[in-house]
Order: C-alpha cells, then structure tokens, then sequence
C-alpha cells in the first residue's frame, strides 16, 4: 500500500467510487433524477454522463417508485444497479419497492431470486431546508431485514464502501450525510475497497465510548476533542454499518470503558440509538456505571430557521453534556 | 431547444368583465411578483434567505390569471415555487418576506420558509416540497367541500415533472372517479431541475395525460394571463356548478435557475433568451400601452409603489423576532386540550 495521499473531498471520493464500478464491472450502471446531464443534485456524478453516456448515467423522470422498483428488477435480471434517490425524504415514495419487494424477494421465493443493488441516497439535516427535506431515516432503514444499511462518514468508506456494496448480493441502503459532501482532506492515492461488516474505533480512550455514524461523526470527534481537554479519554466509534449491527466493537469498547453516550441525528423515539442501547443492556448490562446516554435530534420536524434547525439537532455542547453526565463530572 | 409559441398575442375574447381598473390589478399582481422574486434572489445572495429557494419570475401570469377566478372561501394548494400563489392570493407581502427570513412573524411562523407557506385565514395549503404531494391534499379538500355540501373550488398547482409521479396519476383518477371540485393547473415550465419534458415523458402534451381520465383539459399559452383567467373563470364554473374537476395546462417558462443552486446547463442561453421576450408582464404591459389603457407614466408610479411596499416588507421581516428556542417543540401536537 502507497502511503501516496491526495487531497479530495467526500463527494469527490463518492464519485471516484462510482467510477471504479464503472470502470470495473460492466453490468454497472447509476440511474436517478438528474445524475446525467445535471450531474447529480449534489453534483456527485458530475462530468460522469460525458464519460460513461446515457445508458450507464442514467437520467430517470420523478418517479421514486418506478425507478427505484426497475432498479430492483435489473438486479435480478442480471445488471447491478447503483439507484441514486436524491435524498431520503423522495426516498419514502419508494419505500414500497424497497420494503415489499427489494427486502423480501430472497425469503419470500425460497432462496431463488436475489436483488445485489444499491441505493444511494443523501439525508440529514443542517443546510436550513425545513421539515420535507432534513429527515435522518436511516434507523427506520435499519428496522427491515433483508436490506442492510451503510452510512460512510470519512473519506476512505465514501471511497471504499460502494464496491463492497456492490458485490453484495443484497440490497444495500447507502447514506450520504449532506452536510458531509464539502468534507475535504486526506485519502491514499490507492484508497481501495473497505468492508460493510464492521464498526470502526475513530479515537481511542478509555473513560466512556461514543458511539455514532454518518453526520454526527465529526461532531463526536469535535466533542472528544473537548473532553481531552478536560482530561476525560472519551473512545469514538463510528458504526458506519447499521444493518447488520457489529455488536463486538461497540461491546469490546463499553466492556474497557464502562460507559456509553449514543449518538444519532434520527428522532429519539425508536432510534437506531435506541436499538444500540438495548443490546448493551443486552450484552454487556454488567459491565456499566451509568446510564446508556443518547444524544438524538428533538423530537419534531425539522424547523427552517438557522437557530431552531441547531437546537434540534445533536450538537457539540449536547454532546460534552451527555458524557460529563455520564461521568458524573 | 424548446420554442416559445410563436403567436402571443393577448386575447381578451372570453374575458367577460375586462375593464381598466381590472387590467391595471392584473399587472399590478405581475409586477409584484416580478419584484418580491428579484428582491428575494439579492436577499439570498446577502445571506438573509437561505436554504432552498425557487422562484417564480416568468410564471406569474398562472398564478396571477387562476387566482381571479376563485372566491375567498376556495382554496388554493401550491408548490415549493409558491411564493407568486402567495401574493396572489392576498398574503401580505411582509409576513410573506418575514416567512423567507425564519421569522416569528413570517406567515408560517418563520417554521417553513421559502419552500412552505401556509395561511389558514386565506386558505392556503402551502408551499409543499414533494413533488406532486400536494395533489392527493387538493384532492381530499376537495372531498371533504363535497361532502359537507359545499359549492367551493379547490385550485391545486404543480409543475409538469410532478407528471411523471405516482401522485399525480392516483390524484387525477380519484378526482375524475368522485367528480370532485377540483381545479388542476399544471405549471409546464419545460424543465424539472435540469431534466427537460421530452427526456422525461413518453407523452410530452400533458393535458392529454388528463385526458385520459376523462377530464375536460386544456393546454394554455401560460405567458397570456388574459388567456389563463378567461379559461380558469370558464373552468371554476364549470366545476362550481357540479361539473366535477378541470385541468388547464399553462405552457410557460421559468426564466431563473430551479434554486439558487443551478448553473442551468442543461439548457442555452438563447433558449431563455428567446423565452424572456415572451415575458407575460412586458407583453401584458405593451400591449396596455399600446391600447391606450396604460401610460408610460403609470407605470413608473404602479413600479414605485411596489418598491415601497417591498422595501417596507424587508424592514417588517428585519424588524422580525426570532422564535425563541424553548418553543421548538411547540405545534408538533395540538395544545391547549
Ligand atoms: C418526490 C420528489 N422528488 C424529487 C424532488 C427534488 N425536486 C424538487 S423540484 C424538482 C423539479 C420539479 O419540476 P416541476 O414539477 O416541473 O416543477 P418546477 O420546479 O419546474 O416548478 C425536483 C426534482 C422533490 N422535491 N420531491
């Protein structure tokens, strides 16, 4: 492995991925509103309808449901579609396809059929777009069995998950944080593919684990960063893959630290954070001091002004509370 | 390149109570479209608008034409690009403008912004972001006035891409099935974000998609706001008196970006350019001039008085508090019970 860097950004490192696809698999191909001569709402497959033509960039009308359901019909009939949904909210018209048929067809026909897509799709909230286009859904994602989520916050798995995801034989939901996209910095010139089965330790430490995934990863390094300051070693992991769970890594760490703060951009109430909280009262119940804390958006739709849309999602401060509270300190 | 229609003249035919008075409020309506969109692009750029804005300039003859034909008991169901049905409509421009800042006084209480305008007083059912999710709204208001009896319209606004959704397909059959009172404007601006009609529909004449569920359509030259309110009085009559929903397809053009966010390649520059000269407030406003209705000077004074009113709409939204933050989770669930 080179130790050759580049600088690049997340978007850049999605669309090098989507390159490397192309480029390597010819049954290939990305479809979605606008990905081709658009170049994407957020300009993820820009330059890419000029290099790989209309038949492998795709441009669908807006028809979530139809095309997220033929994504799922070239899958079994061979192709290995890249469905892009512009973002999670438009992703609830094709909920149907992607819940009634894309999760259940392997189980539902015995074994005989099986649907290898993935769909990517942006989410979250941060850029003051209000209550229709700010969702983090990807807890709801990873309640249905038969589909598996992913959600690559750092450079290396925006560059390396999509392959991986791509030869999985099932379907494989993939979010792109928005607020992630303009993320600039390092990643090895020969950055390769990166595995959809495990969580990642980001930062180590010894004092309580913060577990997370997708937008809320940087945030939680951020808080991190303030709690060394006050001496508190605060270990932050990055889920990354939210369906199937990698219980280890998340118990191997509150088994070292003995305290655990989740945090999730989702709603509270039946959050992802939620299911990671359960199975470490599950797993490894013994083992606390304190309380499971989360750290989750405020229970409401998405306001569009500045300040409001802040105080409803986790922030830095919500976060350094929520560990100093389970430190007691 | 997509042509504008080639013959533009204004017609005033089927217009019954075409008068001075009347066609100085049409133009007037235009213009302050025209000028709140223009004032908010600058707004966005100095940071005081933010996240998604669409705007409406180039389409305001629909809006301004359909809404002279409804009463103030109809309703209205429009899109993220609503601002112009919002003017229209009679929402004063300053909670208008407060609404684009986020501010508590804004008519949507500074929660929705550009993309979600709502205003119960003039029923007006927003300002909705999914394409095509305000049709099966429009559809259920609709029901609902029948049901209770009541002769009322609901107009319901949306662009052609909202063509291609499930939505408007399930909207159209339910509305055509119940014979409900329901008034669809498709606002055919040729372009869904960067995607032209002909890449994105098998049939690109979308009042034939109507059609097909028996309900009486018409395509329209949507840069003729004569046109538009002598078709939408003829259609709210027709459904007023029981006649079930009308369809009016207003061909027209968006001459700005989608958003603020658009570099518009996907279409020349000669092609807006082309379509700018078709612009409905210059053509509507010639064509007064050179009638004899309208002086040049009269003009100038309807422009100053908008500029007034839209400087004191910006001072109202600046004047404009923010929501404190203990309120945030306030209206998710009725209070008071
Ligand atoms: C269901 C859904 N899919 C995608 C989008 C993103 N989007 C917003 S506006 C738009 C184009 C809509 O075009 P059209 O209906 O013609 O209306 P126009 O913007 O031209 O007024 C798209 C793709 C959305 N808001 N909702």
């Amino acid at each position: 492995m080179s130790t050759e860097t580049i600088r690049t950004t997340y978007r850049e490192a999605v669309r090098a991925a989507i390159c490397d696809a192309l480029d390597r698999d010819r049954r290939v191909f990305l479809m979605g509103e606008d990905v081709g001569r658009y170049g994407g709402c957020y300009a993820v497959s820009k330059g890419l309808y000029d290099q790989y033509g209309p038949e492998r960039i795709r441009d669908t009308p807006l028809s979530e449901c139809g095309f997220t359901g033929a994504g799922i019909g070239a899958a079994m009939g061979g192709m290995r579609p890249i469905v892009e949904i512009m973002t999670v909210n438009f992703s609830l018209l094709a909920l149907d396809q992607i819940v009634n048929n894309a999760a259940t067809i392997r189980h539902m026909s015995g074994g005989q059929f099986h649907v290898p897509l993935v769909i990517r799709m942006a989410s979250g909230a941060g850029k003051q777009l209000a209550a229709q286009h700010s969702h983090s859904l990807e807890g709801w994602y990873g309640h249905v069995p038969g589909i598996k989520v992913i959600a690559p916050a750092t450079l290396e798995d925006a560059r390396g998950m999509l392959w991986s995801a791509l030869e999985d034989p099932d379907p494989v939901i993939l979010f792109e944080h928005v607020m992630l996209y303009n993320r600039e910095g390092e990643l090895t010139a020969d950055a390769g593919p990166v595995p959809i089965t495990g969580a990642a330790v980001r930062r180590a430490g010894t004092d309580l684990s913060l577990i997370t995934y997708g937008g809320c990863l940087f945030k939680t390094l951020d808080a991190a960063e303030e709690l060394a300051a006050d001496g508190i070693a605060a270990e932050v992991i990055d889920l990354r893959c939210l369906r199937p769970l990698d219980d280890a890594t998340v118990m191997a760490s509150v088994r070292k630290s003995h305290r655990a703060v989740i945090i999730d951009e989702g709603w509270c109430t039946g959050s992802l954070a939620g299911e990671v909280s359960a199975r470490i009262m599950e797993q490894a119940f013994w083992e606390l001091d304190a309380p499971v804390g989360r750290v989750c958006s405020a229970e409401v739709p998405i306001p569009y002004p500045k300040h409001l849309e802040d105080e409803a999602l986790p922030q830095v401060r919500d976060i350094v509370a929520a560990a100093r509270a389970a430190l007691g300190r | 390149m997509s042509e504008p229609p080639s013959e533009y003249h204004v017609s005033t035919a089927a217009k019954p109570h075409f008068n001075r008075a009347h066609a100085l409020h049409l133009l007037r309506q235009m213009l302050r479209i025209r000028s709140f969109e223009e004032r908010c692009a600058e707004l966005y750029t100095e940071e005081k608008i933010r996240g998604f804005l669409h705007l409406y300039s180039g389409e305001e003859a629909i809006a301004v034409g359909v809404m002279q034909a409804l009463k103030p008991e109809d309703a209205v169901v429009a899109t993220y690009r609503e601002h112009g049905h919002a003017l229209a409509r009679g929402i004063a421009m300053d909670t208008l403008m407060a609404e684009m800042y986020g501010k508590r006084e804004g008519v949507s209480r500074g929660r929705g912004g550009s993309m979600h305008v709502f205003d119960a007083e003039r029923r007006f059912y927003g300002g909705n972001a999914i394409v095509g999710g305000g049709m099966p709204l429009a559809v259920g208001l609709a029901l609902a006035d029948k049901m209770q009896g009541h002769a009322r319209v609901t107009a319901c606004f949306f662009g052609e891409g909202a063509a291609a959704e499930g939505a408007f397909h399930e909207s159209l059959n339910l509305a055509e099935l119940w014979q409900l009172p329901v008034l669809f404007v498709c606002e055919n601006n040729l372009y869904a974000m960067g995607t032209a009609l002909a890449r994105s529909e098998s049939e690109t004449d979308i009042s034939r998609k109507a059609a097909c569920y028996r309900i009486p359509a018409m395509a329209l030259d949507g840069m003729d706001v004569i046109a538009i309110e002598a078709a939408a009085h003829a259609a709210v009559a027709e459904i007023r008196a029981g006649g079930g929903p009308r369809f009016l397809e207003c061909r027209s053009y968006r001459f700005r970006a989608h958003s603020m966010f658009d570099a518009q390649l996907y279409r020349d520059k000669a092609e807006v350019e082309a379509w700018k000269k078709k612009c409905p407030l210059l053509r509507f406003r010639h064509w007064l001039e050179e009638a004899g209705i309208l002086s040049m000077d009269e003009t100038g004074r309807i422009e100053a008085e908008i500029d007034a009113e839209l400087d004191a709409a910006i001072a109202f939204a600046e004047a404009g508090t923010w929501e404190p933050v203990a309120d945030l989770a306030r209206d998710v669930y009725t209070e008071d019970r």
